[in-house]
């Protein structure tokens, strides 16, 4: 189990840099989304694996699961989407300000193609 | 104590002055002069005793630390000092006030005076190493604002700007060298850094210490290869020069020589550097000062070359080159201020400073030439004055000298040389200018300077003579004084007279006297023969270096900032792949020591359902709607695997910002182009595929190892707590609002501000909006079709009741104000959605910005009412109530808290999301206003 979620992750990681790697500024957002995905999983698993553990305290509850990283990823995914949302928009206003959705400056980005 | 009101009163004297009025000059001179006046008077009280061999000190301490205290002492040397600066600095104050003229700011020059005259005294009082540093950095600074009074003249801030790049420099090497001393030592209290020297000089970290140290004392005296940029500072207004360049500014270089001696002192090493450079400055400055033309231009490296001579004394391993070195700070001081004023009288009066132009000014300034004849005179060392008896002493200690070994003979002919030198600008300096015939074409008709600018000097040439001429009863004490608290050692005894007989250095002296005069002759060979050389500017010559570093810098940031994303991830991703990879490249073995556990049919589908998603939205990435889908598959999974490992409260929250991140995405797809256009060649896409896999394959790697390694976890007190510290039995949000609530409040403001941000970005965005998809299909007609928008507003009410219920049971069950805010704002959006942003607008008349704002003032609050009842911020109370009907729930302000978060987070995404979908209506606002204003 711990084999299959660990290569879960990294394919998810893998998939969101690539992702992150493009000249748009689409891709690069469904990028990122795609690598907090991986991160916040990642985050998660460090508190162990738990099949059937108890969400609340009680007294007949025979194991829990780690709660710390549960807290630190919920408020890690809420942030996440506030990043999503911001970079989207100012991928947005770039647009329409400036008439193009390339990450980079048009010189530089042809300049390094060439490279 | 009265030792701080000595550092402190001139300190005060630059505000003082400040309040001062322009037009009232007298006024203005006398309230400038007073402070520092008193804090002579203070220092002249404590002449007898620090004469007696006592050190008055003060101490308290500042930032104990880092080691800084604010101690001052009054020993010896610091008296010496003290008398200079207070003393040249009132003759300065007087003289500038003639100087001046009625365009200048007084006020701003005597400011900055007292600001710089406050420095120096610091570093010469300075009873702590960082101390003296501190007030040290502070001479950089205010010479700076010196040097650069005059700042509509280029030249004044160019010579400015070099000076404090120059010193500043040192100042940092000066740092580092006290820091590596403070750490030999152990403190930098002065006295006991003073008191070690066997320790310091035994230590290997001594040899970058005393080049630092040296490397600071160099450049502010401007000794050989650091002089430069000392003459030009002289476009300063004469008063500067004369106070910087005779006193003090240059002088604190040749202090820290001697404030360092007990310390540093002693080694081949400080005897080798300290004499030889010593001895070159002298040498090449005296030189250059015979070919200037411009009369501060030759004050300005005779400075430099008597400079030389001091530090080459402060090198000499033997006592008396010590106290010849003091000495001759004393004589230069005199002698060089009243020339500088002399200078000054002559450009203020005739209009020009140019040897050239100027010749025989006694028959219009008689008495300012008596004066400039004498100071130059003393500077020659001609007998009966007192450049003479520190002359005498300094050549009679190079005879005794040990360095060089058999080549020892050389240090004594070119002192001789050196004072051959000096002889022969000085006479240039007195037979050009006010001898010879009468100058005609002078900018203005030149006569004598007012009185009270010419008694500075008549002061400071009536000190060169009686000390000259009484050496015994005027400076004997106070020199043995200062050589005491240079040597830190037994008094010892002067015998300052003004013959010895006939001796060796009475003949070099003559040698020195006869060959100035014989090399004055021959000046005009020497001119010609100079100017084969290519003339260079020392400025020039900077600021081109200084431009070429910036061209350099320039080209290496643009090299690694090129604007290219692309290049910064790769830079990044690599980093991070070395970092984590050579981490893993330690372990011993992957798989740890935690057996897996068993899979299941169920698990293997999600995970290849997740990993053929994640692929396939990278694949499609051209494609964006498919991508799209297939990240939000990927949401899903990621959800349900949160829910699997028993985390419910994950599971809701990834859910509900699912649905919101998609919507989000959505609707830029719309604005944005529906496909990727092909552009990265073949090479590119192999080496973002070859950094991908390796990444993903490091996440892998990460992740198992720690998968399947004992856990040790802090969770234990959070579970043992949570009900009895925090009155919940959901440990996830009593961590969330209560034992983090602080983690929680920053980022629910981290959200509030990524909303507005997002609202200040979309304020009057105008976009193109397409009326077809990418493969040309109109979009549908039907805009808000009637079957989704039943449903929406039947399940409105319904959805609102159950994030009430969420928010509720959120302390004791899964839930909470994050996923209660959460399927409120999905509700509210639904709605959007069926029915349009105007029908929605309409109804829901409320802005957002305030929601999400009160939102986090309300969870702020929650945290400062804990004050009010004597706790810690964010501490929690709770207990158990009974409503009628309901039955006992308990409540806890925690709940406060979580309402915060509630508005916050519905305040924010509503924000986000309204807006943006505002943008889709064909008559939004801003677009009529933006078309009635065009």
């Amino acid at each position: 189990m711990e084999a299959l979620f660990s290569t879960v992750t990294g394919f998810l990681a893998a998939s969101g840099l690539y992702l992150a790697l493009r000249g748009r500024t689409f891709p690069v957002v469904v990028g990122l989304t795609l690598l907090s995905y991986a991160v916040n999983l990642f985050l998660f698993s460090t508190g162990g694996l738990t099949t059937d553990g108890a969400a609340v305290i009680s007294d007949d509850a025979a194991r829990y699961a780690d709660p710390l990283p549960q807290a630190l990823v919920l408020t890690a995914i809420v942030i996440g989407f506030a990043m999503t949302a911001f970079s989207v928009i100012l991928a947005m206003r770039v647009r329409g300000d400036l008439g193009s959705d390339q990450v980079n400056d048009q010189r530089e980005e042809s300049k390094e193609e060439k490279s | 104590m009265a030792l701080p009101l000595i550092v402190l009163l001139p300190l005060l004297g630059s505000l003082v002055s400040l309040m001062g009025n322009n037009r009232q000059r007298n006024v203005l001179t006398v309230m400038t002069a007073i402070l520092p006046a008193i804090a002579l008077a203070i220092v002249l009280v404590h002449v007898p005793d620090v004469l007696a061999g006592n050190v008055p000190r003060f101490a308290i301490p500042w930032v104990p630390q880092l080691g800084l205290d604010f101690a001052l002492r009054l020993d010896g040397l610091s008296l010496l000092f003290l008398l200079l600066i207070l003393g040249i600095g009132l003759l300065i104050v007087l003289y500038a006030r003639y100087y001046l003229s009625p365009e200048d700011s007084m006020p701003r020059f005597y400011s900055y005076m007292m600001l710089f005259m406050t420095s120096m005294i610091g570093i010469v009082m300075a009873d702590n190493l960082l101390l003296l540093w501190v007030f040290w950095e502070l001479t950089s600074l205010s010479s700076f604002l010196l040097i650069g009074y005059w700042y509509h003249q280029s030249e004044a801030r160019r010579g400015a700007r070099m000076a404090l790049t120059v010193t500043g420099m040192g100042g940092l090497a000066l740092l580092a060298g006290f820091l590596l001393i403070g750490h030999i030592v152990g403190t930098f209290d002065l006295q006991t850094v003073l008191d070690s020297r066997e320790l310091i000089l035994a230590d290997p970290r001594y040899l970058p210490a005393l080049l630092l140290v040296l490397l600071g004392a160099f450049t502010k005296s401007a000794q050989f290869p650091f002089h430069f940029w000392l003459p030009h500072a002289m476009a300063a207004p004469t008063p500067v020069s004369a106070f910087l360049h005779s006193a003090t500014m240059v002088k604190a270089g040749v202090f820290l020589l001697a404030r360092m001696h007990p310390a540093l002192a002693g080694s081949q090493l400080w005897l080798y550097i300290v004499t030889l450079t010593g001895l070159v400055t002298m040498i090449y400055a005296a030189y250059f000062a015979l070919l200037k033309y411009d009369l501060k231009g030759v004050l300005a490296f005779s400075t430099v070359s008597h400079l030389g001579l001091i530090t080459m004394l402060f090198g000499l391993d033997s006592k008396l080159a010590v106290v010849a070195g003091l000495f001759h700070i004393i004589n230069h001081a005199t002698f060089k201020a009243a020339l500088f004023m002399s200078a000054g009288i002559i450009d203020h009066e005739s209009g020009t400073r140019d040897i050239r132009k100027l010749s025989g000014l006694r028959h219009y300034m008689p008495v300012t030439a008596v004066l400039a004849l004498l100071a130059a005179a003393s500077m020659a060392g001609v007998p009966l004055l007192n450049g003479f008896l520190s002359k005498e002493m300094m050549l009679t200690e190079t005879l005794g000298t040990g360095i060089l070994g058999g080549l020892a003979w050389l240090i004594p002919v070119l002192a001789t040389i050196g004072s051959l030198l000096s002889v022969a600008y000085s006479l240039r300096y007195v037979r050009n200018v006010f001898f010879g015939p009468k100058a005609e074409d002078l900018p203005q008709t030149p006569h004598e300077a007012p009185f009270f600018m010419r008694l500075p000097m008549m002061v400071l040439v009536a000190l060169c003579i009686v000390i000259g001429l009484l050496p015994a009863l005027s400076v004997t004490g106070l020199l043995e004084a200062a050589a005491q608290a240079t040597l830190l050692s037994p008094r010892p005894e002067l015998h300052l007279a003004i013959w010895h007989g006939f001796n060796l250095p009475l003949l070099m002296s003559a040698v020195a006297l006869a060959g100035g005069a014989g090399l004055y002759c021959v000046r005009r060979k020497l001119f010609s023969f100079h100017r084969q050389f290519p003339q260079r500017n020392a400025l020039m010559n900077f600021e081109f270096n200084v431009r070429r570093v910036q061209t350099w810098t320039q080209t290496m940031i643009d090299r690694l900032e090129n604007g290219s994303l692309q290049r910064y991830m790769l830079w990044l991703i690599v980093a991070v792949l070395f970092l984590t990879g050579s981490g893993l490249l330690d372990l011993t073995q992957l798989t740890g020591p935690t057996p897996n556990q068993p899979l299941d049919g169920l698990l293997i589908v999600g995970g290849v359902i997740t990993i053929l998603a994640g692929v396939g939205t990278a694949v499609m990435h051209r494609r964006r709607l498919v991508s799209l889908i297939m990240l939000s598959v990927v949401g899903l999974m990621v959800s349900l695997a949160f829910a699997r490992f028993s985390a419910p409260d994950l599971a809701l929250t990834q859910l509900a910002v699912e649905v919101v991140t998609v919507i989000l995405l959505m609707l830029a797809l719309f604005f944005l182009p529906q496909r990727t256009p092909k552009e990265s060649s073949g090479g590119r896409i192999i080496r973002d595929v070859l950094l991908a896999a390796g990444f993903g394959g490091v996440v892998t790697s990460l992740n198992y190892a720690l998968l399947t390694r004992p856990l040790d976890t802090i969770s234990g007190f959070f579970l043992d707590n949570s009900v009895s510290g925090g009155g919940g039995h959901n440990v996830v949000n009593v961590i969330l609002v209560d034992f983090r609530g602080f983690d929680t409040l920053g980022e629910i403001t981290v959200l509030c501000i990524a909303a507005i941000g997002i609202y200040k970005l979309l304020n009057r965005l105008r976009l193109f909006m397409p009326s077809s998809d990418s493969e040309g299909r109109p979009w549908s007609k039907d805009l808000h079709p009637m079957l989704l928008g039943t449903v929406s507003q039947s399940l409105l009410p319904l959805a609102l009741l159950v994030s009430v219920f969420i928010f509720l049971r959120g302390h004791n069950e899964p839930g909470g104000g994050f996923i209660a805010g959460l399927v409120t704002a999905v509700a509210l959006i639904l709605l959007y959605i069926a029915r349009g942003v105007d029908w929605a607008q309409e109804r829901l008349s409320f802005h957002y910005q305030p929601i999400a704002v009160s939102g986090v003032t309300i969870a702020a609050f929650t945290g400062l009412g804990s004050w009010v009842f004597g706790h810690n911020f964010l501490t929690s109370a709770f207990g158990h109530f009974t409503i009628p009907y309901i039955g006992e729930i308990e409540l806890a302000t925690a709940m406060f808290f979580d309402l915060g978060v509630y508005l916050t987070v519905v305040g924010a995404t509503l924000m986000i999301l309204a807006n943006l979908g505002k943008l889709t209506t064909p008559h939004r606002p801003s677009k009529e206003n933006s078309k009635e204003t065009l």
